[in-house]
């Protein structure tokens, strides 16, 4: 598989979108492993690093999740073409400006994604739509077991898996869910969610983790510590807060139709609005305006097969995938224009909101 | 005690003192008033312990002398500087600066998860083998034959074993 055709077919979120994944987008899953006698790849010798991308990315691509998959070196691949798999979820920023000896495997589905010599030597990931902790958990496992097969990781019996950042250490696991939390968000309560969250022992961070900002009411939530607890107690105890977190999102949602739908309204009402007919959209703005669009649909306000094209255009509205269509580079201000040009085209035809058919519960 | 608190990342008298719990277990960090800002200590809803004490527990005072890992050769200052280690032996080698921060970094100080059997099966039987090997050789140097023999016939029984069966 090339670069071009997995950048021409669609990602596990921008296509499996249903009314299960009204609250959690998208679920994921990652592993941190290494090879057992080697330099990590921040302190290896280019020669070293090389050999160890060899290893890994012969085991990786024989993998059955991973025939015919995308196998790539970082080093290989355009600006653009980075910033897109950034955008996906597909690498992370550290691998995009990582060097020598670099790469990714990336399965056709784009659901599995493996990458060699980022901070680890081995960072194992697979994703999925909706709120699927457990299922991602099973594919991931599995592949961990069969790479193991072939390679011999870095383990100790008291330090579990044994990760060049300590914070790894033990079972080297990082769930998280991307959740989408507009009425958190617009009733101040985010700051005391994650204040409370991360007495949890679990983390709240922006649409593309670390330092980056919650544009969209898009945040992910994963778990902090991954020694002294099994995976599956990880899971559990993931699982029980993000199972309270949607419930405090649909209550803060039921109280913000009863106490104030006009106000409410007049939001999602403008979004489409804007929507319709501006010409200069950046993608934070874009992305508060779509999260809007989306939260009318959880309402009942536009039909529930809409949610899918918001979060494609969720993803078509970052910087990469834009400037992919228009095939070119263009700055952000020509950027802002596209954008809003597109979201224009997008909305043209979109079903106008119809606010008599508010479920009063907030639910869908 | 008269002597002002210090604070953790430099040497300057503590100003600020944190307390923060995080799952269920009580942090303290006392800093000083250029450190707390820095660290962003003065907006309680961002901050994070973690990468804190993750420093913190790096003090020259609480670790003994400048440790090194003689398989790759990181050391303790290397530590400090990447707030990763050089390889997978490195646990080992700073094991005395390790435990106290993973007590406030993690759940737990034993890892508790998942085993990978296929890898440490293979281990096991390379680790036993070159005993074996070395075995033989010491026994062929010795003029011990009986003892030879006997190690050969060992170590290819070990050879043939990931074939068949778990052994006994």
């Amino acid at each position: 598989m090339t670069i071009a055709s997995l950048i021409a077919s669609p990602s596990e979120l921008t296509d499996a979108a249903s009314n299960k994944t009204a609250i959690v987008l998208m679920t994921r899953i990652r592993l941190a492993r290494n090879l057992a006698g080697q330099p990590f790849p921040g302190w290896a010798k280019p020669a070293q690093r090389t050999r160890v991308a060899e290893i890994c990315t012969a085991a990786v691509a024989a993998a059955t999740p991973l025939k015919r998959s995308l196998n790539v070196a970082v080093e290989q691949l355009g600006e653009l073409e980075k910033q897109i798999l950034v955008e996906r979820h597909l690498i992370s920023r550290e691998l995009s400006g990582s060097k020598q000896g670099s790469s990714v495997i990336i399965s056709k589905d784009q659901t599995v994604s493996v990458m060699v010599n980022e901070e680890d030597h081995l960072r194992i990931q697979v994703l999925r739509a909706g709120f699927q902790l457990k299922k991602t958990w099973n594919v991931i496992n599995e592949l961990d077991t069969a790479l193991e097969a072939s390679l011999d990781y870095a383990f100790s019996p008291t330090l579990g898996y044994l990760t060049a950042c300590p914070t790894n250490l033990g079972t080297g696991m990082r769930a998280s869910a991307m959740m989408h939390l507009p009425a958190l968000v617009i009733s101040s309560q985010m700051e005391k969610v994650v204040r409370a969250v991360n007495q949890l022992g679990m983390v709240v961070r922006g649409l593309f983790g670390e330092g980056s900002d919650a544009s969209g009411s898009i945040f992910q939530i994963s778990n902090q510590t991954t020694l002294g607890e099994s995976e599956e107690e990880i899971l559990k105890r993931l699982t029980s807060v993000l199972q309270s977190i949607i419930e405090h999102e649909l209550n803060a949602r039921e109280k913000l139709l009863e106490a104030d739908s006009g106000k409410l309204f007049d939001k999602i009402g403008r979004a489409y609005g804007i929507m319709q007919n501006s010409h200069l959209l950046n993608s934070s703005e874009a992305m508060n305006l779509l999260s809007l669009i989306r939260l009318g649909i959880d309402l009942g306000v536009f039909p529930d097969a809409n949610r899918s094209t918001i979060d494609r255009l969720f993803i078509e509205a970052q910087p990469g995938h834009l400037q992919h269509a228009q095939k070119g580079e263009f700055d952000p201000a020509q950027r802002d224009l596209l954008r809003a040009a597109h979201l224009r085209s997008e909305f043209a035809n979109f079903v106008r909101p119809d606010f008599s058919l508010i479920n009063s519960n907030g639910k869908n | 005690m008269a002597n002002p608190l210090k604070c953790d990342l430099c040497d300057k008298p503590a100003t600020v003192h944190l307390t923060q719990i995080v799952s269920n277990k009580v942090h303290k960090v006392d800093l000083c008033e250029a450190c707390a800002q820095a660290k962003g200590v003065t907006d309680p809803s961002g901050f994070s312990l973690s990468d804190l004490l993750l420093k913190a527990s790096l003090n020259p005072e609480a670790a003994s002398g400048a440790m090194r890992c003689e398989s790759c050769g990181f050391t303790q200052a290397d530590f400090k500087k990447h707030g990763r280690f050089g390889c997978p032996a490195c646990y080992d080698a700073f094991k005395g600066m390790l435990e106290p921060m993973l007590d406030g970094m993690h759940k737990g100080t034993k890892h508790t998860g998942k085993v990978p059997q296929a890898a440490l099966a293979r281990q096991t039987l390379h680790e036993r083998l070159s005993k074996l090997e070395l075995d033989l050789s010491d026994a062929i140097k010795s003029e011990r034959y009986e003892d030879a023999a006997r190690t050969r016939d060992e170590i290819s029984q070990v050879k043939q074993a990931p074939h068949q069966s778990p052994p006994r």
